[in-house]
This record gives C-alpha cells, structure tokens and sequence, in this order.
C-alpha cells in the first residue's frame, strides 16, 4: 500500500473524466458543488482533486453531511445540562435517568428518498436513525415518527401516504422495535415534497456508551454488515437539493433496506459493545463509507487508510468513487484494537455478518484510498470535516407576514355553529385518528409499552426499574409559517407538555429542521427565526438540544413547505403509578381547565378545516406561563390527585374534550363562561392550556395548587357515565354529540379518505 | 419446569416470552440459540415471534429446516408441550406439526391491536385455567394470520376439538372461521397468532395472558411435575 505515493487516476473508471476535463467542464456542478467551493478544494488540496476526491468532497460538504447553512444557527440551540452525557456530534444525544442508565435518542429526516421511491425511502429512514442510536452502544427501545403529506383527495398522495407507512411498519416491525407514537399532518404545501421523520430512543449502561473515533495508529479499521453496491449514490448530495421534474431519474440515490441485516447487526453489536471490544464505532449512513471513515479519523486526530479492494462488494466492477459513495444499508464501521480482530470475527460469524479489515489509523492527518493497488484519494482529513464552507446568509421578513399580523382570524367564524364546527373538525383527516397509522406499526413488540400511541405521548417502561419514558414528536408548521418565532416556541411547548400530561419530566430533545431553499431569504429568515422561538423555548424549559438534523430544500416546483421544526421530547416518569392518559377514566371526576384562552384562531384547524386557508396571527406562547403550568400539571399527577390529562392544541378545547371522552367512551357535561364568543372560545388554539379530569376530593386541591403556581385553573364539568358531549357556553347549550357518533366521525376520517370511492369530490 | 425458547435469527418476541415465563410463573426459562439441536432437558418450548431468517420465502419456511426445530419435533412427538406464537405458529405450520398454511392479511397491512378471543376448548393443556367460552383480550401483531385450510382439515379441527382460539367480532385477518389460534390431536402442540406474553401486567392493557402460562405450568405439575 506504501508504494505508489502519486495521486492516480482511476485506472478501472471507464468514464471518470480527467481532473482538467472536470475543471473544464465544471462537472463538479452536478455533484451540488459551487465553482467557489471547488476553487476552495484546489487550495486545499495544492492541486487539482481527482474524480473520487471531488466526489468525497461533495458529500462531505453537502448540506447534509456539514450544516453548512445552519450551523452558525444551530449554534444558538442550548446543548448543555446537567444529565446531559452526550450533546450534538455524535450518532444520537445521552442524557442521564440514573441508576447508571441513560436514554439515548435522535430524530432524522429521509424527506426526499420517501418522495420519489416512498416505500423504501420510509424504509431506510427508520433503519438509518435505528443504527445512531446503537453505534451510541444503546439497545433500541422505540420508534417514533413525524409524518407530512399533501391532501388526499389526490391518488399520488394516497400513494404516498400509504407506501411510507407501510415502509416505516415493514422495518419497524421486522426488526421488533415498537413504534410508539408520532404524528401525521396533512397540509397542500407538502403535496409533492412529503416530510418523513423518523426517530429512534434507547437505552444503555454508563459504562457501554460509544464514540465514533479511530484512535490508536495501526489499529484495525473493521466494516461489518451488508456488502456495498450501487444504491444510494449521492443520496447525500440529493438530499441537499431541491427535488424537480428529474428527481424520479435519481431513484437510483434511493437505498433498500433490508431489516433482517440490521437485526443481525443490531445483535452483533451490541454483543461487541458488552463485551468491551470497541474503540470507536460509527454508522455508515449518509455519504456511506466516506462519511463514517472520515468523520471518525478527523475526531480521533489521526489519518486513515482505506483499501477499497477489502471492501465486501455486492457488484462487479465498481469504481472507487462508487465504492466510496454508496449509501448501501446495514453496514457499520469499527475500529478496535491491533490483536481484537478475530473476536469480532466470531461475534460476526455467530450472528451470518461478514466482516473484514479494510483499513488501518494512521499517523497525521492523510486520508488515503487505496484501490487496485494504487492510490486513489489523499486528502488532508480535518479538510473534508472542518474546512466546509459555512454560509450566513441574508434573512428577509416576506411579504405574507406583515399582512397576516394584520388579520383577526377569528371574525370570519363568528356565524359558523359551535356544533357543525366540531362535526367538521373531528373528522377532519388532521384531527381525526390515526389508528389507521398505527395499527400498521408494532407498537408492543419488547413488552415495555404502557401507553399505546393515541394520547398525547407514548409512555415505555423501563424493565427493572420503576421508571419510564415518555416521549411525543410535535411540530405544527402552520404556526411557524405565520409566525416562525411563535411557532418554534410551540413546537418545543407542546412536545413538553405532551410528555408532561403522561407524567413525564421533560429531559431534552431532538430535532428535525425541515425547510425550503435557504438560499432564499424568506425562507432563511424562517429557519433564523424559529430557531430562535425554539432555542428560547428550550433554555426556558431546561430542555437541552442533544442532536438533530436539518433538512433543507424541501420544495417542489419552486415552492417551499411551510417551514417545519419537528421536536421529538424524551420525559423521565419516575413512577409507573405516575403514568397518565388523555382518556377519561371515572364518571363525576372534575373536569378542569389550566390555562387561559384567548381569540387566537389563526393557523388553527377550524380555520383550515373550513375555509382550507392558513392565515392570520399565530397563537402567542408565554414560556414562563408554560413553565408555571407543567409545574402544577407534574406535580397534581405525582400527588395522585389526577385521573386524566390532556393538552388542548390542535382544534382547542372542543376536540380536546371530545377527544378525551373517544379514548375513555365517557361522556363529559361542560359549562363555559366566557367573554369571547362561543365558536371562538372553543376552537380557539391558545397555548399552554391543559384538561384535568380530576377526582371531587382533589379539586380544591389543585385549585390551590394551580393559584400558587400563578396558573388559571377553572372547573368547566364533569366526567359523565353516559357518554354524551354536552358543552353549554353562557347558558346556552352549543353542543351535544353522543359519543358513539364523534368516535364514529373520528375513527372514519382516513380510512375514507383512504376509500377514493366514497370521498370523490374531484 | 424448564422452558426453552428458541432463538433464530431474526427472532424478536424471544426475551417477551422469557420475561413473561419469569414474571408470570418464576420457573427456569432460557433462550436457546437456533444452532442448538438438543433440547431434551427442556420441559416445554416456546416458539417466539419475530421473523425468522427474515421470513424471506414465506413466512416460517427456512426456520423449520433450522437444527434446534429437529430437538422441538423430538419434543413434540415425546409429548413435550410446544407453543408457537405468531412466527412460531407459523413454522409449526411449516413444519407440519399443525395442519393448515397461514396466508397474508385479507386486507394486506400489518395489524396491531388489542384482540378479543373465544377461548373455545379448554380442555387442553394450555387452557385449563380459562373457563369455556371466556372472553379473553390478548394482541395480535402481524401480516400474515389469515389461517387457511382445506374443508376436510376444517371439519377433522371441529371434531377433534382442535380449534383453541377464535378472534371475537370483527375478523382482523380473513381467518377461515376466525380461527386465532389451533392444537393437534394430541393437544401438547399449540399455535396461535395472538401473543399472550404481551398481556401479563395491567399496564400492558390486560392480564388474560397470564392463565395460558399457568394453564401450561398447572398441566405439566401434574402430568409430569412429580419427575
């Protein structure tokens, strides 16, 4: 390997162009380099890069490997805390829940493979997050997801839609990792640009936590997993662009996942992890081999050679650069120490995985590829991970903006009944159930699931213990749309008190930065300000950022998504007693509302479910209030003092109620007073509001408790045997459904939807 | 009273089973890896869901031809009890150790889902504890249930009192019959596509689960506990 110390070109590229020809021609453009990135290449390099290197390079600074547009924002996120083990950087975030445990967790996006090839781009999204968490030495304990679509009145979307779930459920399910919970919204902006988050929690000792570092020059590089072939090539890169006409031709980009390899690998793993035989282990995910290889040299301060003729290879002939580039499936990327090799060889040999030395650390900073015998790569490696290029860039407020500040939301519902409203709304196909979701998903497998998904978050036990896990995903990108710090604020607000009503402390979080084109400076302005609401919102919740991802350039036809942080929140229940659901539980409790309501209806379901529009002012969210209301919601459920709870979001306080009784087949009597009118009252969509159904002898209780809080807590009924919704606001009675009907209205919202028979209205 | 439970690769309902076996009845339970061909010290086997080998092929059908399932037809033909659940049954099925095939879903999603069974024989080792016709809620998880056999292997369940477990309501799977879960003649091997080790506790959602492990603990203790 030693001999050849020029740079060759390679000698098995039948079509790899010339480093002239690809400076002539600028072919480096259709790798998504710029021409000043390119020039920035030849300084670094003293010389022209090769095919392979400018390849290498590509991926390496693409948006989605570097963060070059949003690092300096990222930046501003909290990171910090005192459970916090293992903030951004690495595979997935730690953050501590004693007794020597940690809950290790991550969210990531596969927006683009999921819409040009939606079964397997779902697919591979899940078992892509799946292999962060454990290359962190954790053992997976639940999926999550966040999912957006366009409308599905159109046959495309229903494809979509319908492909993606099953792809999440077909890895999900083979692996025998429960998917718990997520969330699904449907909104035209993301009728060709479908969002696919998914995100993994697990659990490791203190003791097994890993890094994705090669240390120790001479040690052992070790892939293990599935061969490498042709799939996924570039996916990196095509993930960092917007998606056009041509984006079916780069279906090729979009890899194929096989979860019967990752189990094996999930397995083998983690066997090697308790057996202490790692030094460093990282995922070959996105940017394959080249990602993996160069992000741990570049972190252990040392170079790294590479043989790719030691590369398992799933097809004849392929070239370096494609060796290189793949983002095949199910493979992972070791380095132990000199002499440990042959006990990775029989863990891998027990489990049907091959494996194979295919390069060693080495002293310095080279990151030298040798194929053929020849070099085919050297490139200074601080250089591919430290040197992308960072862009600030210029935000600007759009125009919509201004104008929406401007509108009261609400007056355009003033003569719509309360009750048609709510008969709209329920079974609108945002508010309406998704168990046509997520009965397609296991969501039990493990034996540790306490609350199903359904409520406002998945609770799993924690085997041995006492404690459990909460966790939600949220994001609503309406409210960031109208208003993007507002709407950063919620999308971490409402991921707390989701966890919070389950009983949970909120630890951290995880987030997904779903976005257009930052290169334009509305949509720039977006992402800058949300991230603020949510950096805000986290510092205020002592809820620390432990990783993430960004998606950008989610567009289609010119046209970006609404703007769509996606949080995933961990919470820690300290006692499985502690665990608590939406549904209402016993007739007579107490119903009572936390929180204030306020006309807020811009952006709101009732306003989309009626008019299709998204428009006006988003609601505000108070961060210190929302603060003061997880306090009492907390503490009132670790008291014993409650039966129920359930955050009021999306739809307010009808849908929030009539949901509440759906899940528990109870019915509720509710008197409002209120100076707003009624319509407005009950759909309107103000923050930090929760619903209690609490029990007689506790109400004074946690009224006091509430006060002292600085919390409003009024009492607006009572659980009731018969289930019948009845809502009188101001004496009047404005809504009475029977329970039996909203359930049906509810439950029948995407199955018919899904029906194209039944629902053809164009 | 041993159990084994039989791990294959892609097996992953195999520590569910172990933990239900110690939560449930505290007896020695260990999983066995599926290389192992001897499993003569066991005193019952579990065949835990999951997908084994990947499922590639049809569901169950490369488990079958695995070493240990030599050890769990010993068992079997010795009068050892052996519970298949969900890809357990279904290498049962393939194994030829229960009549009938499993075809996918009528509806072709994955489902999962609380479930309501008839317990409809308990006359069998593995129902004893459950009284007849008891309404029992247990979940189901999976894509291929639709149990499907031919009329003459129908009629030969019914009279022999071979169909165990039907599923209550709506038929969630396109089951000939709704039939959930089925013995042989014997009645020492049983499959069924429900999984009892996931309603043990009251937090999981229900605790119907439990009488199938002690059914099977009470049957051994006295048949063969003395031992």
């Amino acid at each position: 390997m030693q001999r050849e110390q020029t740079v060759m070109k390679s000698k098995s590229a039948i079509s790899e162009p010339a480093p002239e020809i690809i400076r002539e021609q600028k072919l480096f453009k259709e790798m998504g380099l710029t021409e000043a990135e390119y020039e920035q290449i030849i300084g670094l390099l003293g010389r022209l890069p090769n095919w392979t290197e400018v390849g290498i390079y590509s991926v390496m600074w693409s948006e989605h490997c570097s963060y070059k547009n949003s690092k300096p924002l990222l930046k501003r996120f909290p990171t910090e805390g005192p459970r916090v083990l293992q903030g951004p950087g690495e595979g997935a975030g730690v953050i501590d829940i004693g007794d020597g445990q940690a809950v290790v967790f991550k969210i990531e996006s596969h927006n683009h493979p999921s819409a040009i090839e939606p079964f397997q781009g779902a697919a591979t999204g899940v078992g892509g997050i799946i292999r962060d968490v454990f290359s962190m030495g954790a053992r997976p304990v639940a999926l999550l997801n966040s999912l957006r679509f366009g409308n599905l009145s159109s046959p495309r979307v229903r494809y979509l839609f319908d492909q993606v779930v099953a792809g999440i459920a077909h890895y999900g399910n083979c692996i025998g990792i429960p998917t718990v919970g997520g969330e699904v919204m449907f909104d035209d902006c993301y009728e060709g640009n479908p969002l696919v988050n998914a995100m993994c929690v697990g659990i490791l000792n203190h003791e097994d936590l890993q890094k994705g570092i090669a240390s120790g020059t001479g040690n052992p590089v070790i892939y293990v997993g599935a061969s490498t072939g042709r799939d996924g090539i570039h996916g990196a890169t095509f993930a960092s662009e917007e998606l056009n006409e041509g984006s079916e031709e780069k279906r090729p980009a979009v890899q194929v996942g096989d979860p019967f390899m990752e189990k094996l690998l999930l397995e083998a793993c983690l066997e090697m992890v308790k057996k202490g035989i790692l030094l460093g282990i990282q995922d070959m995910g996105a940017a394959g081999l080249t990602c993996s290889s160069a992000e741990m040299a570049a972190k252990g301060g040392q170079g790294l050679d590479l043989n790719l003729d030691l590369v398992p290879q799933r097809e004849e002939g392929m070239t370096p650069y494609e060796i290189m580039l793949s983002e095949s499936q199910e493979r992972m990327l070791l380095v132990v120490e000199q002499g440990r090799e042959q006990e990775i060889k029989e863990i891998c040999d027990k489990w049907g995985l091959q494996s194979a030395v295919v390069g060693r650390v080495t002293e310095g900073n080279r990151y030298r590829i040798f194929h053929g015998g020849k070099i085919v790569a050297d490139i200074p490696v601080n250089t591919l991970v430290d040197d992308a290029p960072v862009y600030v860039r210029e935000g600007r407020v759009p125009d919509y903006y201004q104008a929406y500040q401007n509108i009261r939301a609400e007056e355009a519902f003033l003569d719509v009944s309360p009750q048609e409203a709510l008969d709209k709304v329920i079974s609108s196909i945002n508010t309406g159930s998704k168990r046509y979701v997520y009965r397609q998903y296991d969501h039990m497998v493990r034996t540790s699931t306490a609350v199903c998904p359904g409520s406002d978050a998945a609770v799993i036990v924690v085997r041995g213990t006492e404690k459990a896990l909460a966790m939600s995903t949220d994001g609503n990108g309406r409210y960031v749309y109208l208003d993007p710090v507002q709407g950063g604020r919620i999308a971490v607000a409402e991921a707390a008190r989701n966890v919070v009503c389950a009983g949970a402390v909120p630890l951290g979080i995880t987030d997904c930065l779903n976005f257009g084109n930052p290169e334009k400076p509305e949509v720039y302005w977006q992402l800058s300000q949300s991230i603020d609401g949510m950096a805000e919102a986290c510092r205020i919740l002592e809820t620390p950022v432990v990783g993430g991802n960004v998606s950008l350039y989610n567009e289609t036809k010119g046209e970006p998504i609404y703007p769509t942080p996606v949080v995933g929140m961990v919470g820690l229940v300290e006692k499985r007693e502690h665990i608590t659901t939406s549904a209402f539980k016993r007739a007579g409790d107490a119903i009572l509302l936390l929180g204030e309501t306020f006309a807020e209806l811009g952006g709101s379901e009732l306003q989309h479910a009626l008019t299709g529009e998204v428009r006006g002012r988003a609601p505000v969210c108070d961060l210190e209030k929302e603060k003061a209301l997880y306090k009492v919601v907390l503490a009132a459920i670790q008291k014993g003092w409650v039966s129920s709870a359930h955050d009021a979001s999306e739809g307010g306080l009808a849908v929030a109620l009539a949901e509440s009784c759906i899940d528990g087949q109870k019915g509720a009597e509710v008197t409002i007073q209120t100076s707003l009118a009624p319509i407005v009252h009950l759909f309107s969509e103000s923050q930090s509001r929760v619903i209690l159904s609490v029990p007689d002898e506790y109400v004074e209780e946690v009224h006091q408790l509430a006060e002292k809080n600085g919390v409003a807590c009024s009492r607006i009924g009572r659980v009731t045997q018969e289930a019948h919704l009845s809502i009188a606001v101001n004496g009047t009675r404005v809504i009475g459904s029977d329970v039996a009907e909203l359930t049906k209205r509810w439950e029948e919202a995407i199955p018919c939807a899904m029906n194209p028979s039944s629902t053809l209205t164009n | 009273m041993r159990f084994a439970v039989p791990v294959f690769p892609g097996s992953n309902c195999d520590l569910d089973c172990v933990h239900a076996i110690e939560d449930v009845l505290q007896e020695p339970v260990e999983p066995v890896w599926h290389q192992e061909e001897d499993v003569s010290r066991f005193d019952a086997i579990i065949l835990p869901g999951g997908f084994s080998y990947g499922d590639y092929l049809r569901t169950g059908a490369l488990a079958r031809f695995s070493p240990v399932m030599k050890g769990v037809k010993q068992a079997a033909e010795s009068g050892k009890l052996v519970i298949g659940i969900c890809n357990g049954f279904q290498i049962l099925l393939e194994m030829g150790l229960l009549p009938g095939a499993m075809l996918t879903n009528d509806h072709l999603q994955f489902r999962c889902e609380m479930q309501t069974l008839i317990v409809e024989n308990v006359e069998t080792p593995f129902t004893c504890k459950y009284a007849p016709g008891e309404a029992i809620r247990i979940p189901i998880a999976h894509m291929s249930g639709n149990y499907f056999c031919d009329p003459s292997t129908l009629a030969e369940l019914k009279q022999n009192g071979q169909i165990v477990f039907r599923y209550a309501g709506d038929n969630p799977n396109g089951s000939i019959e709704k039939i959930a879960g089925i013995c042989n003649r014997k009645r020492n091997v049983l499959g069924m596509m429900p999984h009892p080790e996931r309603a043990i506790a009251d937090w999981m959602g229900s605790e119907d689960g439990k009488k199938l492990f002690q059914s099977m603990f009470a049957y051994w203790k006295e048949n063969c506990g003395a031992a």
